[in-house]
């Protein structure tokens, strides 16, 4: 299911002929879609402006070994936001918990997997701290986060002694570069990648279908069958089209099967879990929330803990994919997972988004940064053109809402 | 000079899909009351929206002559220039500034972008004194109690030499002194050759005070009645609005009242900043399955303090007392131990504590119950459409579906979505705070309705209304509430406007003050 956890349907407007109900149907769903359009659109525009360099396999590959670990955090920031609060500390979280882990792996020798449950745990932890102020002692999330993007920096830098720790373990950097097993042995294609995504293919229509066969059951107003038809054709052609590319490469690569997975995980809890629903309740009205019985409290505070949880992951991501733990690490995350969230159209008044959305959104930036980086335009035109991007998008969200609502 | 002072003729307004004003016409004489009443979406506010500016000329069809010239106002400041100022519903003041800087808030005694102080407090001082206002200027807003808060919007009014004061249910949250107090306000304004619109549905008020009134229905101007001799009876009016005769204004009920089902003990609550000041003093009061209990009490007497204190203490720092179900006492120190033991309390304030507006028909229904519709743990699609289905219809919620959001549903509709919401939650006790406040006249009667379904299935309902026709109307038996205590206990039958009024009186003149918030 892509759509919102509250498609807020629009009382229904007669429309006459095939053209009217197609126009329509694109009008109600302009925020849906807008985004995924806006991003075929960017990789077109790359993919034409850089002679078809974007669409190699390795810079497709690329994009998601890049940007795993945002997408990653922006799962939680998605939460947080839509909860009704921001966190500023994940890039600093992540770099702490990467230093954790670098230090008991490279130092201490631990077993790889043991150092990153204990990292997990750490990241739960300041999750519950930060959580702890914010929802226990009404602090404002601005203000305890910006404490603790300060806070985590610093024993970063105290954890590493100011020095980079690496490398790594073989295995623990397999999760950040490494790629699907292929036991078929192909030299060419690699077909466990091709399989993969053949099973997510069909996941994804039959749950669509299923979704469709729901909505005619309880009568409600479902798009036209052509373009319900046209629209899987173009969700299966786009998955097998990546993949058919990246198994010309080395196949899926680890950080993308988790990202799916997670992905998967937090749609489903956004859209069909009481929990899920309550985020929502919270974030749209609070009080109202707390009257009919939701314990808000709690429930920011644990978005708080599954925040940290996430971005301690994706500090594991990055210290793997460097190969180091650096004190630097994390620098200016917080903005591009926070980006990522309102690029997919998340509300800073909270209660709205979807984790589609963000996730959509960090792809976009993550194009973005991937085609300028192709064309050798300079950091400074790239922050320039990421802000504005940043800001019509945003702009673009208010603005359909003022002509909806 | 001519008599008329603002004369609209022929105003049409669209908005996409709906025409909200069709070919209006609407005049005010110089130094009138002039009413206007109507139906919730009848296009009063509109209207009123039209003249000031908020839609600017050329937004709309027709003419808006002002003193015998065509008016074209393209902003509020426009027509503001003109002398026409309107008081909207939802205060526009900023609790945090003063009295005088609320007044000159965008007018500011200034010169060279230099506010002299001495001369706004002065100014300040003066149009206090006109409203009747005795508070020092340097006041904070946010102190002063709404019925105050009113009289400073007025004030802030008259200090832009205000020829046409507009004023948009100025008395839906005041109680019946300030209300009082407010009308003889505009009487004296009336004597002094400035005009009022008032927009009320509180037609009491508008048969005492109107001049004229202006009956819209459905976008259209319908009527308007000469009131000067006072021979137009709230009938008249009513059947002018709803476009029919309403026989009955609340439904007939047989009371079938059955062993007491909540009761509440000597109930002491503070306030919860100032842990010294009881507002909830000794409260016991009962309530029996099938029962209609009425709380009836001026605003500030505590009601909604009460109400929110015994479901889940989610008002003030609970002190002492016990509540028992069946005999039983029950746990109700959180709101989700106070649902679980049965008892659900519908807020009198539903956009800010009911809905969660952004949110859909049916996720606001479920929302108190979600493990009705789940697992515990995953929401049933399928049967959370079927409950919210269910309510629609039994309600008779008026959406396009029951995905579509509350935010654009009518107040009677989103007030009957916190219904559904809290009928889903399945509780035995059902405590209604101002259920019918801003809604109009038919979705009053469905509401009464629904209630007087749920007593007559056994449930115990509590009614805290400040309309007092709607307690005497609804209610089995009375407790006036005055200052944080029970003033009295009565039978409807033996109740009355007034002798609700006079125990209020005989409390309060014990010498109380009145508690503000």
């Amino acid at each position: 299911m892509t759509a919102a956890p509250d498609p807020a349907t629009p009382a229904p407007v007669k429309a006459t002929g095939a053209a009217g109900e197609l126009l329509h149907f694109f009008r109600s769903n302009a925020r849906q879609y807008g985004m995924l359009v806006a991003l075929v659109v960017a990789v077109a525009i790359f993919q034409v402006a850089t002679n078809g360099i974007m669409l190699k396999p390795l810079n497709v590959t690329n994009i998601f070994l890049q940007n795993g670990y945002i997408v990653l955090m922006a799962l939680g920031m998605l939460l947080i936001i839509v909860v009704g609060h921001i966190d500023l500390s994940v890039g600093s979280v992540a770099a702490f918990t990467g230093a954790v882990a670098a230090v008991l792996m490279v130092n201490q020798h631990m077993d790889p997997i043991v150092a990153s449950l204990v990292a997990l745990g750490i990241g739960a932890l300041i999750g519950a701290w930060q959580g702890f102020w914010v929802a226990y002692m009404a602090i404002p999330s601005f203000i305890v986060t910006l404490s603790g993007m300060l806070l985590f920096r610093g024993l970063t830098l105290f954890m590493l002694n100011g020095q980079p720790v690496g490398p790594f373990p073989g295995s623990f950097r397999a999760i950040a570069s490494g790629f699907l097993p292929d036991p078929f042995g192909g030299d060419g294609l690699k077909l466990s990648s091709l399989i993969l995504a053949g099973v997510l293919s069909a996941l994804v229509v039959y749950i669509d279908f299923r979704g469709r066969r729901e909505e005619h059951k309880y009568g409600f107003e479902s798009q036209p069958i052509y373009l319900f038809i046209a629209r899987n054709v173009g969700i299966v052609a786009g998955i097998m089209f990546l993949a058919f590319l990246m198994s010309q490469y080395e196949g899926l690569p680890n950080v993308l099967v988790l990202v799916l997975a997670l992905t998967g995980l937090y749609i489903f809890v956004t859209n069909r879990t009481v929990v899920g629903r309550r985020i929502y309740a919270v974030g749209g009205n609070a009080k109202a929330a707390m009257l009919s019985g939701v314990n808000s409290k709690r429930l920011v505070f644990l978005t708080f803990v599954n925040m940290g949880v996430l971005a301690a992951l994706g500090g594991l991501v990055f210290a793997a994919r460097l190969n180091s733990a650096t004190p630097k690490a994390g620098n200016g995350f917080e903005l591009d997972v926070i980006a990522a969230a309102f690029v997919g159209g998340a509300s800073a008044y909270g209660g709205v988004g979807t984790v589609l959305g963000a996730v959509i959104g960090a792809l976009f930036l993550g194009v973005l940064n991937i085609g300028m980086g192709i064309l050798s335009i300079g950091i400074d035109y790239q922050q320039a053109i990421k802000a504005l991007v940043l800001l019509g998008a945003v702009y673009f969200d208010v603005s359909s809402k003022r002509k909806a609502g | 000079m001519s008599d008329v002072l603002l004369e609209m003729r022929g105003i049409t307004k669209t908005f996409p899909g709906v025409k909200a004003l069709d070919d209006v016409s609407f005049s005010v004489r110089r130094g009138e009351i002039h009413a206007l009443v109507g139906e919730n979406g009848a296009g009063k506010s509109t209207l009123m929206k039209v003249l000031s500016g908020v839609y600017p000329y050329g937004s709309y069809e027709g003419d808006i002559l002002f003193e015998g010239k065509e008016c074209q106002f393209h902003d509020i400041r426009a027509s503001e220039r003109q002398g026409i100022v309107i008081i909207h519903q939802e205060l526009a003041l900023v609790p945090e500034l003063s009295i005088t800087e609320n007044i000159f808030l965008g007018n500011e005694q200034q010169t060279n972008g230099v506010i002299s102080w001495g001369a706004s407090h002065d100014r300040a001082r003066k149009l206090l004194k006109r409203v009747g206002l005795d508070e020092s200027p340097d006041t904070k807003v946010g102190r002063i109690g709404v019925g105050k808060q009113q009289l400073v919007e007025i004030a802030k009014a008259l200090s832009k030499e205000v020829t046409l004061l507009i004023l948009d249910e100025p008395t839906s949250s005041l109680n019946e002194n300030d209300s009082q107090a407010l009308l003889n306000l505009l009487k004296e304004f009336r004597s002094k050759g400035i005009s009022c619109v008032l927009i009320s549905h509180k037609l009491n008020e508008v048969e005492s005070v109107a001049d004229s009134i202006t009956i819209l229905r459905d976008g259209r101007s319908i009527e308007t009645l000469d009131a000067t001799g006072g021979n137009v009876s709230e009938d008249r009016i009513i059947r002018g609005m709803v476009g029919r005769d309403l026989t009955h204004r609340f439904p007939e009920r047989e009371a079938e009242i059955g062993e007491v089902l909540l009761e509440v003990e000597h109930w002491n609550v503070a306030h919860p900043i100032y842990d010294d000041r009881m507002v909830i003093k000794d409260i016991s009061i009962n309530v029996r399955a099938g029962e209609v209990v009425g709380i009836a009490g001026l605003m500030g007497a505590g009601r909604t303090e009460f109400a929110m204190s015994v479901f889940g203490h989610s008002w003030g720092r609970f002190v002492s007392g016990t509540v028992k179900k069946r005999g039983v006492p029950i746990d109700v120190s959180t709101i989700p131990k106070a649902i679980k033991n049965g008892v659900a309390y519908v807020t009198e304030d539903r956009k800010t504590y009911g809905l969660v507006l952004g949110s859909s028909v049916k996720t606001n229904i479920t929302m108190a119950n979600l493990d009705g519709v789940s697992n515990g743990l995953v929401v049933s699609d399928p049967k959370e459409i079927q409950v919210a289905n269910r309510y629609r219809d039994q309600l008779q919620i008026k959406s396009s579906s029951v995905l579509q959001s509350t935010v654009n549903l009518s107040g009677g509709n989103q007030q009957k979505v916190v219904l559904s919401k809290w009928l889903f939650a399945e509780p035995d006790v059902l405590i209604l705070d101002e259920p019918t406040r801003g809604i109009d006249v038919g979705a009053k009667f469905e509401i009464y309705t629904i209630v007087n379904r749920l007593a007559a299935s056994g449930k115990a309902i509590i009614l805290i209304s400040s309309e007092l026709p709607e307690v005497l109307g609804m209610a089995d038996r009375i407790y006036v509430m005055a200052a944080g205590e029970i003033a009295a206990e009565m039978p409807v039958a033996e109740a009355s406007q007034e002798s609700i009024m006079k125990a209020i009186m005989r409390l309060n003149r014990a010498g109380v003050e009145e508690v503000v918030l």
